[in-house]
């Protein structure tokens, strides 16, 4: 898989949030995914990043576009050095939150991406890795 | 202790010379090209600085008696500056333009005392140096100001309650949905609807371009609150793509929806029992002609 092009934006406040969605939405229609994909892949990075604020105290927001054979993707990594998940499967199930949230913020942004890989370690941070191909 | 300059007295005895040198150096950076400042201000301003920089420079500490009228100076400055549209290296430029003068001033003045020359320049270059800094952040601070007050206009323009019809009301909701200005939309939704006594409510999301868990939380919340004041919510405008999306989110809004404001209005018309019906043609446009 090569990367083509890749940034890195800070996720510290609501406004770099919507700076990541107006990035990511760039970037998509760069990629030429469909108003449709756009739209998912734009809203899982909302969810993500919102919770790398809210939940990891802050973090950034890595941007990359990914060539694969013929096809190009938008791979998106959020990264923060928060007190990280203790439990995985109870965080991705739909309708629970630690927070006041909906609680499906995580595990929605899971079935709006092709792929979807989260590391966590109690106390030393969350990484979420999505990827949507066009 | 080693010999310092005088620097009250090399400027008093060359003033017209370090201004002359000041104003050749802002126009060789073309301060003036754009004409948003005339030749005659910066002079005048040049010589009302320079008054105020050479107590300044004379006093052996960091800040002297007439450092606080000299900041407010260049801070009134550079504010003025910023709303004319300089960028902030012009604004710096204009106090950093000093150094060449200056330093020209006193080598000229103590010719042939190097270390003299050498540690007056320093001296000068430090204390210049703090007020370049001091300008740049009075412009920033205006800026800042620009956008705060912009926010606030953007977030009472974009969230008017509009009246459609006896008893029904619409809330086209534009932009991003953070939670400070949904506030405001709640705010204003629900102050609207006890004035009017209104029975529905239509949220059109026409233009919000996400509709993320967030937003959608903040929609349940505001139909939630005018349900309690006795007023029915219909969401209206969701995008085929918003309605996937919200689809694979797993969000389920417990509203009635419409795809247009218009089929909301024709519901809400509907719910207070009234019928929008076609008119027959001749009663629809009248025939003046004959």
């Amino acid at each position: 898989m090569a990367v083509v092009r890749d940034d890195v934006m800070p996720v510290r406040s609501s406004d770099d949030i919507v700076r990541v969605r107006q990035e990511v939405r760039a970037r998509a229609i760069e990629i030429g995914l469909s108003l449709v994909d756009q739209t998912k892949i734009v809203t899982a990075a909302s969810e993500l990043a919102r919770n790398t604020l809210d939940y990891g105290g802050g973090g950034t927001a890595r941007l990359e576009i990914v060539h694969e054979g013929m096809r190009r993707g938008l791979r998106l990594t959020f990264e923060d050095e928060g007190p990280g998940i203790p439990d995985i499967a109870l965080a991705l199930k739909d309708g629970w939150t630690s927070g006041k949230g909906l609680g499906l913020g995580l595990s929605g942004a899971r079935r709006l991406s092709n792929e979807f890989t989260l590391d966590s370690r109690p106390g030393e941070g969350t990484r979420v890795t999505i990827v949507r191909w066009s | 202790m080693a010999a310092t300059a005088d620097w009250n007295g090399v400027i008093a005895r060359r003033r017209d010379e370090i201004i002359q040198g000041w104003l050749n150096f802002l126009r060789a950076e073309g301060a003036l090209q754009t004409g948003r400042i005339k030749d005659a201000e910066l002079q005048s301003e040049c010589g009302r600085v320079l008054a105020l920089v050479a107590p300044d420079l004379a006093h052996a500490g960091d800040r002297s008696p007439a450092s606080d009228e000299l900041s407010q100076t260049l801070s009134a400055l550079s504010r003025s500056r910023a709303l004319q549209g300089f960028t902030p290296s012009e604004t710096a430029n204009f106090v950093l333009g000093l150094k060449p003068a200056l330093f020209g001033a006193v080598a000229a003045e103590y010719a042939g005392q190097g270390d003299l020359i050498a540690a007056a320049t320093l001296d000068a270059t430090r204390k210049l140096d703090r007020l370049a800094l001091i300008t740049i952040e009075a412009y920033q601070r205006s800026r800042e100001e620009v956008i705060i007050r912009q926010q606030r206009e953007i977030s009472e323009l974009s969230t008017p309650v509009v009246k459609l019809w006896d008893g029904i009301l619409a809330l086209p909701l534009i932009g991003t949905l953070d939670s400070e200005r949904t506030q405001v939309v709640m705010e204003n939704l629900l102050q609207s609807i006890v004035d009017t006594s209104a029975e529905i409510a239509i949220i059109d999301i026409t233009g919000v371009p996400t509709v993320d868990t967030l937003v959608a939380q903040h929609l349940l919340k505001t139909v939630a609150a005018a349900r309690l004041m006795g007023a029915d919510c219909v969401v209206s405008g969701i995008r085929p793509q918003i309605a996937q999306t919200m689809v694979h989110l797993g969000v389920e809004l417990n509203v009635v929806s419409k795809a247009s404001l218009a089929d909301a209005l024709a519901l809400a018309l509907q719910r207070i029992g009234k019928r929008v019906t076609d008119v027959p043609q001749a009663l629809a446009a009248p025939d003046y002609s004959r």
